[in-house]
């Protein structure tokens, strides 16, 4: 990836459920903003969304980064919390951690890996069990 | 279909959006799973759900879907009303069971064709 031309911060808290949704909301904006296709900003859109769900869902606190560069976005959500036990696991369809509240709350189906993943180009997930997860995510625009 | 054939249709009253009746909706989905919808649902589509809370906005808004129709009488609290006034997202609400309400789209949308 080349030198990122535009970057952006978001803070996302864990279990805040109101402002859930609202870093990838602005991501969309900036990517609207700047002209990226559309349906690019669809994937984008869905994938981060996921990220910052996953952060309210599971972490204590969290960011989320957009770069922008000329041949590629990328998506950093980076938090702090309980680490993914199993990624392989984590990444099957159906699997989830989520507490009751989020299920009835129609979150903890387990398909927002599963979505990051199919609307991303690449995904890397760098986890530490009590400490953390990195979530960087790739998308060609170009 | 639009909006306003979409009221008519599910006997529903609107919520938030009231100058969208002509806005167009290319289609409809299903669903009380948000992670569903957004991996599944189509842009300018209708999302038929029970699940009320704020984040069914931020969905909508991410997916740029036509509306959301609440089903089975779910009624939204105020801070979903606000948040989808500030957004732009229009609510609709009907009294009709989730399967009801399909059903008399998916009739109305058959026959359009």
């Amino acid at each position: 990836m080349t030198t990122p031309g535009m970057v952006l911060h978001f803070s996302v808290e864990g279990g805040d459920f109101a402002a859930a949704g609202e870093a990838a909301s602005k991501i969309k904006k900036a990517l609207r903003k700047i002209g990226i296709d559309a349906g690019v900003i669809r994937r984008v859109a869905i994938a981060a969304y996921e990220a910052e769900m996953n952060i309210v869902l599971h972490a204590r606190r969290g960011r989320m980064t957009l770069e922008v560069a000329e041949d590629k976005l990328r998506v950093i959500a980076e938090d702090e919390g309980p680490g993914i036990a199993d990624v392989d696991q984590a990444m099957q369809e159906g699997f989830s951690t989520a507490s009751d509240l989020a299920r009835e709350m129609g979150f903890g189906a387990g398909m927002g890996l599963p979505n990051m993943k199919k609307c991303s180009d690449t995904i890397t997930i760098e986890t530490v069990k009590d400490r953390g997860t990195k979530v960087i995510m790739d998308f060609n625009h170009r | 279909m639009n909006l306003k054939e979409v009221l008519e249709k599910t006997e529903a009253r609107m919520i938030t959006g009231e100058s969208e009746t002509d806005r167009e909706c290319r289609g409809f989905y299903v669903s009380d799973l948000l992670s569903d919808v957004m991996g599944n649902a189509g842009e300018g589509e209708v999302w038929l759900t029970i699940q009320t809370h704020s984040n069914v906005v931020a969905v909508a808004l991410l997916l740029n879907l036509a509306a959301v129709l609440f089903t089975a009488g779910a009624e939204p609290d105020a801070t979903t009303i606000e948040k989808a006034r500030a957004e732009g997202v229009v609510l609709l609400a009907t009294a009709l069971p989730t399967f009801e309400a399909a059903g008399r789209l998916y009739r109305a949308l058959m026959e359009e064709k």
